[in-house]
This record gives structure tokens, C-alpha cells and sequence, in this order.
């Protein structure tokens, strides 16, 4: 079995007398989408956060790529190839769709200590950027500011400005949420294809969703995980439907 | 051309005006009228590079206007009374070694204030701005040397290589080409990469994170940059009243300088000339009807904050775009 | 000898925080429940050095003049709350600071015109212009002993307003969710007009008790809201006892740098450089302390959580 692109070992975070994130290990293979799911208030954004590095967890070590990250901040984490996406969006209201993605072309470039040449006029960004916008199908959108956009446009645009990072890994969070039927159908025919590009991290409620991405699922219950398995094993996990479908055993 | 670009032209074109119909008209005060417009926009054409772009609202650019005022100050009463600076420097009345020296200056001690206050944001900054500008404010007052409370003489006004800037419309020529300087390079910046991860952090800091671009070091950039611009117009500041005392360094100064770019229009390209033009004309017309024209001058803003949010590049050009 | 003048100087530099707390008392309560930078509270100083001194002139009594401070500014404050005030706690704080920037033009022009440019004098009352021995023979004022102990009154005061009374529930409540107190049925507008009277009171009050020992005159608040925002800074934005703190300290710092420094600069030069040297650093001794707070706490000693 390849070498996991992310890996989270015994990962813990109290708030005050609540562990939000209780002795959390899981990981994330090559070409994977890993879902994790789990009532409100389980951890999960606090788990993303303390992936991304917005977060400090108490104990515990995150590795990416081979390499402990727990000493990077947000936007070294994000420079090694870890790509997130917000469960509210959040994007540059004013620019332009195309000036978002284009800000993510240049970052992944490198320097921003560039004074003198007109962003608009420099290729290397706005072809990029206008390809990333192509494949989230928001081409035709390009030059609406940020704020005008619709609510599902928007998380198509977080996902282009994950994509122009080039990330090695996706930490995707609730990308469906708010999403009428219609759009969430054509996102999860392109995070099915997202997933040759990079594995992915996925926090959705949506279960239809889930069902039909996620080649494994993690269970995240008061911070814990209380299992880990394939679709259909997780279906059939007595504890799972107990804590969470809410079904009685 | 866009509506936006077209009004600047225009703003700017009618500050050039003034100085030329004064002169064919032989209104020579006018000219100076027009040259403080210059400096006071240059002024603030350097806070909107902070502020307009970066949204970091500084309380304190007075220090840097007053940074460079004692430069050019301190420099020119050396070289008038002949006496070396420390290290067997000369002193110096060349203008472009003034702006030099304004420039590193401001830039220094805007790289010191902002480095800690950049650790801050929203209201600390602002009172933390304003605290450190008054910290250099009152080492101003209480250093005997240059005068103290009661300010420094520049006794002829400095030179610039081949023209004669005791003339004052000469002056005002340079001073409006260090503004169209000033307004360049904020336009460049404006549309630069650096200029997009600035407007960025304004808007939406954690995105900027989240693309890995850290915010602090693009902000404190942006911060000794727009010192840099506010300190040049310092220099020609004291040259233009021949005289700089702590009274450029006070925080009603600061107040001044994020005025002027309210009413002219926040981060927008002429909006500092804009507000300074209208700031000195309120000034001096209503300051020749009533003593009190600050008063009015508040009830103004008051009406501007309140009710015309956009100031007068807003009024005439609608909402900023950016492509 | 040295000791009591030591000793003075210590009481000089309580006196000076305790009135830097009167001021950023009200400050850092206007921010912490409704998210207001106020610049104009300065101006509210002035307008309770203004009534003090012009009431007591017309009656002769200092206390009169003492009541018609606290009411001209509470007055004053309710009024710029409801008419301007109030349209700015939506605002980024952009429009905050250049609205009450204008409010101070206002007000200083304002007050110049109604009182002219001469400054008024303020006498201390009878009761209080005497001095109290202190150790090693010298004297201290007795009005200042009295200021002391008007801020420690006030210490005290705010700190049961704010932990024992429906008002200071109501303020706490404020602080934590603005929503939440809306939903609790406080009359939201009501309570902020309170808030802001109390914190304008408090400026008054520092005013008129600052008047008897300094002039009277328009401009007089600029200086002390600036030291109180470094106060607010030092202390934490929101926090009661933060200001308490930073204002004693920043009192202290700098009476006892004045006194101190030259002093002690004296060991390495010659007195008149020292002097100057010394009166120079001690100016920004403040500010030098207010930095380092910062580089080790940014957000202040007292720092609200989150």
C-alpha cells in the first residue's frame, strides 16, 4: 500500500473541560476520497482547523507528505500543497472570480513582492487562472466580483482557487452545503474526477453524496472516532448507525 | 477610457490650472495655495497606500510628514550655519538628497512602529499609530536641539539641480511632479501582485493565508512604502512654509491626512488630490469668512461620514472596480 | 530629603493614573459593549472643566460646579450618542474615528466661541486646600490626596456596578453577544445611551477635577486621550480592571521617569545634558513601555478572551 499523503496521529484538543478532538488518528492514501462524518458539534471543523494549521492541537502529530507540519503556520501548510476550502465561504468579496483564482496563481508562483507589473496584463496569471475557472465550469462568470456570485458559484470558486495551488491534498469542508440538488449533483461528479488530481478530505453531510464519493468513511462522534471502514462497512456498523443514523440497534 | 481614469485627469488637470491662471492673472498667492494642495495630497496619497489598499487604518502618518519635514529642516541648518551632522556628514540644501534622506528616514522608523503595531489589528492599531506618533511628537518638543517646541528656520528655501525653486511657481512644478510621481507609483502598486495580496488582506485576511501568502510582511511593506511617499511630501512641506516645528509631527496632523482621503474617496486613485484641493479651498474661503471655519469643517465631515460615504471620486465615478 | 521627594513623587504619579483612569474607564467600556472608538472623548473632559469652572464661578462653590460637571457631560454625551453616535456602531471603525474626529472640531470650536481663547481659572474648594504631612518633614496637597481617592472610589464603584448590578449584567451581557442582550428584552438603544453617559460622566468628572489644578481651556482633553488609548492599550480593549492597571502604571512611569531618569543620567554626564537628555527620554518612556507590553501581549495585559 503507498505511503498515506496525510496522516494524523493520536490528535488531541480540549476547550477548557470539552475535548473537541479526542486521541484522533486517521489518514488520507493517494487517489482516495476519506469522508468524515458525524453529528454537529462532533469536531470536525476543529479537526480541519487543526490540519490546516489555523489551530494548534494539544498533542498529537500531523504529517503531510512525509514531513511533521506541526510547527507551519497556515500559510507555510498551504505553500507545501495543502489545499482547503471554507464550510462559509470565503473569498476576496471585491475582486473579480478571476482575480481570486489569480491571487492563488500567484501565490503558488512564490513572490508577491512584485511592485510594478499589472496583474491583468500578466499572462502567466490570468491563463492559469481562467483554465482553473474553465474546469469548475465558472468560465463564463470570470469577471462578476466575488460578492455578486451565487452561493454555489462561490464554492465552485473556493475549489478552482484550491485547484490553481496545485495541492497535494484537499481538506474540503461541507462543499454542498446550501447547494440545491442540481449542484451538488455536478459537484460530486467533479470531485469523483478531483480525486485523480489529488486525495481528498471530505466533511459533507450530505449522505448521498457521501455515499457515492467516499471510498472510505471515518465516523467522528464528541471528537472521537469511532470507526473507519469502506461504504458498506460502515452501512453495517452496529455502533455507527447506533451514535449517528440514530437508529436503535 | 474609464470613467474613474477620465476624472482623475480632470482633477488633476484643474490642480495644474490654479498655479497658471494665477500667474496670467498675477494672483501669485494662489500658486501657493496650489503647491500646499500638492504636498498635502502627495501627503496623502502615501496614507492611501496604507489605508485605501491595505485598510490599515494609521492614526499616526504625521510622524512621517513630520519625519520628513525635519529632515529637510535639519539638513539645510547645517548646511547653512556650515556646521558637519554627526560622522563629519555634511549638511546638504540639494532637495533630492533631502528626499533621500526623508525617505530612509520615514522608512526606518515606519519599518520600527509597524513591525509592532502590525502584530495588532483594528482599534489597537489605530490607537497604537497614533500613540507612536506622539511618542515622536513629544521627543520633538522636549530635544533642544533643533529647536524644540518652537520649531526650525529653513532660511532660503533648498535647491533642485538646474531650476530656480525660490520662484514660486517653479516650486510648485516640482512639488506637482513629485505627486504625479507619488500617484504613479500608487497606481502601479495598485494593480502589481504585491498590490493584489494587499487588497486582499484588507478584504479577506484568512483567504490570503489560506493561499500561503502570510499578511504581516505584505502589510509591512505596504506600511513603509506609504511612509516613505508621506515623508517626501514632509520634506517639501517645510520648504514650502521655509519653517517645520512638532506642530507637523501632532496627531490633528494624522487626523488632517485620513481626512483628506475621505473626502476625496477612500483608495481611490485622485481622491487624496480631490480631498486636498477641497480641504485647502474650505480652508482658505471659509477661513477668510470666520475664524470658526473648523466648526464647519467638522459639521462637514460629520455630513460626509454620515451620509456620503464614497467621497467626491465616489460622487462623480460610482463604485471602485477592480477587473 | 530624597525620600520625600520620592515619596511625592510616587503620590504626583498615582494622582496622574487615577485621573488617566476616570478617562479610560469610560473608553474601554464604550468599546467593550458597543465596539465604538471614541476620540471625542476628550472633548467630553473639556466639557466637564468648562461647567465645573463656569458654575463655580457664578455661585462659589466648587461642589456645585463639581455636580454640574458630571450633568453637563453625562448631557452632552447622551446628546452626540443619540443625534451621532448611534449611526456609527455599524460602521467600520474607519467612519468611527473620522466622525468623532469631527465631533472634536466641533466641540472645540464650539466651546471656543461660547468662552473665547483666554484659559478660566478653577480654585480648589476651602475644605480641601490644605496639606497632609508626609515623612521627613515636607507636605502634600490635601486636593490631590482627595483625587486619589475619588478614583479608588470610582475603582470600587464600577467594579460593583459591573458584578452586582442589573445595569452591569445587562453591560456584561452586552460585551459577550449584542444579540443575545436584544433577545433578553433589554432595550438595546437605551442601554447604549446609558453606557455612553456614564463614560462621558466619568470624562467630566476628570475634568473638573484636573481644572483646579491645571487652566481651563479648549484642547485641554487631546493630550489625556491619547495617554488614555496607551492606558487602554497597555490594559486590554474591554477590561475594567485593564485600565485600572495601565493606568497606574502609566501614571508612575512617567511621573517617576521625569523625576528619575535625570537623576540618574546625571551618574554618566554633566547635569545640564542629563537634564535635557533625561527630560527627552523620559517623554517617551511611556510609549517605549507601551511597545513592550504589546511585543510580549499584543492584545494588552488584560486581554479579553477570544
Amino acid at each position: 500500500m503507498a505511503e498515506p499523503v496525510l496522516q494524523l496521529s493520536n490528535l488531541t484538543k480540549t476547550f477548557g473541560a470539552l475535548k473537541a478532538t479526542d486521541d484522533v488518528s486517521l489518514d488520507l492514501r493517494p487517489g482516495e476520497i476519506h469522508a468524515l462524518i458525524g453529528p454537529n458539534g462532533a469536531g470536525k471543523s476543529t479537526l480541519i482547523h487543526q490540519i490546516a494549521g489555523s489551530l494548534k492541537p494539544d498533542t498529537g502529530t500531523i504529517r503531510f507528505l512525509g514531513r511533521d507540519v506541526g510547527a507551519l503556520g497556515v500559510p507555510e501548510r498551504a505553500r507545501i500543497g495543502l489545499g482547503r476550502t471554507f464550510q462559509i465561504s470565503s473569498l476576496t468579496p471585491e475582486f473579480s472570480a478571476l482575480r481570486n483564482v489569480m491571487l492563488a496563481v500567484q501565490a503558488r508562483q512564490g513572490t508577491s513582492f512584485r511592485f510594478f507589473r499589472p496583474v491583468m496584463r500578466d499572462r502567466s496569471l490570468t491563463e492559469p487562472a481562467m483554465a482553473m475557472l474553465e474546469r469548475v465550469g465558472l468560465a463564463d462568470r470570470a469577471t462578476i466580483p466575488a460578492a455578486e456570485l451565487s452561493h454555489g458559484e462561490r464554492r465552485q470558486l473556493e475549489i478552482a482557487i484550491a485547484l490553481a495551488l496545485g495541492s497535494k491534498a484537499f481538506l474540503l469542508d461541507e462543499p454542498m452545503a446550501g447547494m440545491d440538488p442540481e449542484g451538488s449533483k455536478t459537484l460530486t461528479g467533479f470531485l469523483d474526477q478531483l480525486r485523480q488530481e489529488a486525495p481528498i478530505l471530505l466533511v459533507e453531510h450530505d449522505m448521498d453524496a457521501v455515499f457515492a464519493l467516499a471510498d472510505r468513511i471515518s465516523v467522528l462522534v464528541y471528537g472521537r472516532v469511532i470507526a473507519t471502514g469502506s461504504v458498506s462497512e460502515i452501512r453495517n456498523d452496529a455502533e455507527v448507525r447506533r451514535a449517528y443514523l440514530g437508529e436503535e440497534a | 477610457m474609464s470613467r474613474e481614469t477620465l476624472i482623475s485627469l480632470v482633477i488633476v488637470l484643474a490642480l495644474l490650472a490654479i498655479p497658471l491662471w494665477a500667474t496670467a492673472v498675477g494672483e501669485t498667492f494662489y500658486i501657493t495655495l496650489a503647491t500646499r494642495m500638492a504636498i498635502l495630497a502627495l501627503a496623502a496619497v502615501g496614507l492611501n497606500i496604507a489605508l485605501g489598499l491595505g485598510g490599515l487604518v494609521s492614526f499616526g502618518h504625521a510622524a512621517f510628514f513630520g519625519i520628513g519635514g525635519y529632515a529637510a529642516g535639519i539638513l539645510a541648518s547645517h548646511a547653512f550655519n556650515m556646521e558637519p551632522l554627526p560622522f563629519g556628514l555634511p549638511g546638504t540644501n540639494a532637495m533630492p538628497v533631502i528626499w533621500a534622506t526623508a525617505i530612509v528616514a520615514s522608512g526606518l522608523v515606519a519599518l520600527a512602529i509597524g513591525a509592532i503595531s502590525l502584530r495588532t489589528a483594528g482599534v489597537y492599531f489605530i490607537m497604537i499609530t497614533l500613540a507612536f506618533a506622539q511618542m515622536i511628537f513629544y521627543f520633538a518638543i522636549s530635544w533642544p536641539a533643533y529647536g524644540g517646541e518652537d520649531g526650525l528656520s529653513i532660511f532660503v528655501r533648498n535647491q533642485f539641480p538646474g531650476v530656480n525653486t525660490l520662484d514660486g511657481l517653479t516650486f510648485f512644478f516640482v512639488c506637482f511632479g513629485l505627486l504625479m510621481a507619488g500617484l504613479l507609483l500608487f497606481s502601479l502598486l495598485r494593480d502589481s501582485r504585491f498590490g493584489a495580496a494587499l487588497q486582499a488582506a484588507r478584504q479577506n485576511e484568512r483567504r490570503l493565508a489560506t493561499v500561503g501568502i502570510a499578511p504581516y510582511r505584505i502589510r509591512l511593506a505596504a506600511f513603509v512604502i506609504s511612509a516613505m511617499v508621506t515623508g517626501v511630501a514632509g520634506a517639501l512641506f517645510a520648504d514650502l512654509n521655509r519653517f517645520v516645528s512638532p506642530s507637523m509631527l501632532s496627531w490633528h496632523m494624522s487626523g488632517e491626512l485620513i481626512v483628506l482621503i475621505i473626502l476625496g474617496g477612500v483608495g481611490r486613485l485622485a481622491g487624496p488630490v480631490a480631498g486636498a484641493m477641497l480641504y485647502v479651498a474650505f480652508e482658505y474661503f471659509l477661513g477668510g469668512i470666520t475664524e470658526r471655519w473648523q466648526l464647519f469643517l467638522g459639521l462637514l465631515l460629520l455630513a460626509v461620514v454620515l451620509f456620503a460615504r464614497g467621497g467626491v471620486v465616489g460622487l462623480l465615478a460610482g463604485k471602485a472596480r477592480h477587473g | 530629603m530624597q525620600t520625600a521627594l520620592l515619596i511625592e513623587q510616587i503620590l504626583n504619579g498615582l494622582q496622574f493614573g487615577v485621573m488617566l483612569f476616570l478617562m479610560a474607564a469610560g473608553l474601554t467600556l464604550i468599546f467593550g459593549v458597543m465596539g465604538l472608538i471614541n476620540l471625542a472623548h476628550g472633548s467630553l473632559y473639556m466639557v466637564g472643566a468648562f461647567a465645573c469652572a463656569t458654575v463655580a464661578a457664578a455661585t462659589g462653590s466648587f461642589w456645585l460646579g463639581l455636580i454640574a460637571s458630571l450633568a453637563a457631560a453625562a448631557a452632552a454625551g447622551a446628546l452626540i450618542e443619540v443625534t451621532v453616535i448611534r449611526r456609527l456602531y455599524d460602521r467600520d471603525h474607519l467612519d468611527q474615528v473620522l466622525a468623532t474626529f469631527a465631533l472634536i472640531l466641533v466641540f472645540s470650536e464650539g466651546t471656543r466661541w461660547v468662552f473665547g481663547s483666554i484659559p478660566l481659572y478653577l480654585n480648589i474648594p476651602p475644605l480641601l486646600s490644605g496639606a497632609i504631612p508626609l515623612p521627613g518633614g515636607s507636605a502634600y496637597p490635601l486636593y490631590r490626596v482627595a483625587i486619589i481617592g475619588v478614583g479608588i472610589a470610582v475603582a470600587v464603584g464600577l467594579h460593583l456596578l459591573i458584578t452586582r448590578t442589573r445595569l452591569g449584567m445587562r453591560i456584561r451581557a452586552g460585551e459577550s453577544d449584542r444579540e443575545m442582550i436584544g433577545a433578553l428584552g433589554v432595550d438595546i438603544r437605551t442601554l447604549y445611551t446609558v453606557v455612553f453617559a456614564l463614560g462621558a460622566a466619568l470624562a467630566g468628572l476628570a475634568g473638573a477635577l484636573v481644572g483646579a489644578i491645571q487652566s481651563v481651556q479648549v484642547g485641554m482633553g487631546e493630550p489625556v486621550l491619547i495617554l488614555a488609548f496607551v492606558v487602554i492599550v497597555i490594559g486590554g480593549i474591554g477590561s475594567i480592571h485593564g485600565a485600572l492597571v495601565g493606568a497606574l502604571l502609566v501614571g508612575l512611569i512617567d511621573t517617576l521617569g521625569r523625576f528619575l531618569l535625570p537623576v540618574a543620567l546625571a551618574a554618566f554626564m554633566g547635569p545640564s545634558a542629563a537634564a535635557s537628555i533625561g527630560a527627552s527620554l523620559a517623554s517617551i518612556l511611556i510609549y517605549v513601555f507601551m511597545a513592550l507590553v504589546l511585543a510580549i501581549r499584543p492584545r494588552g495585559l488584560f486581554a479579553a478572551a477570544g
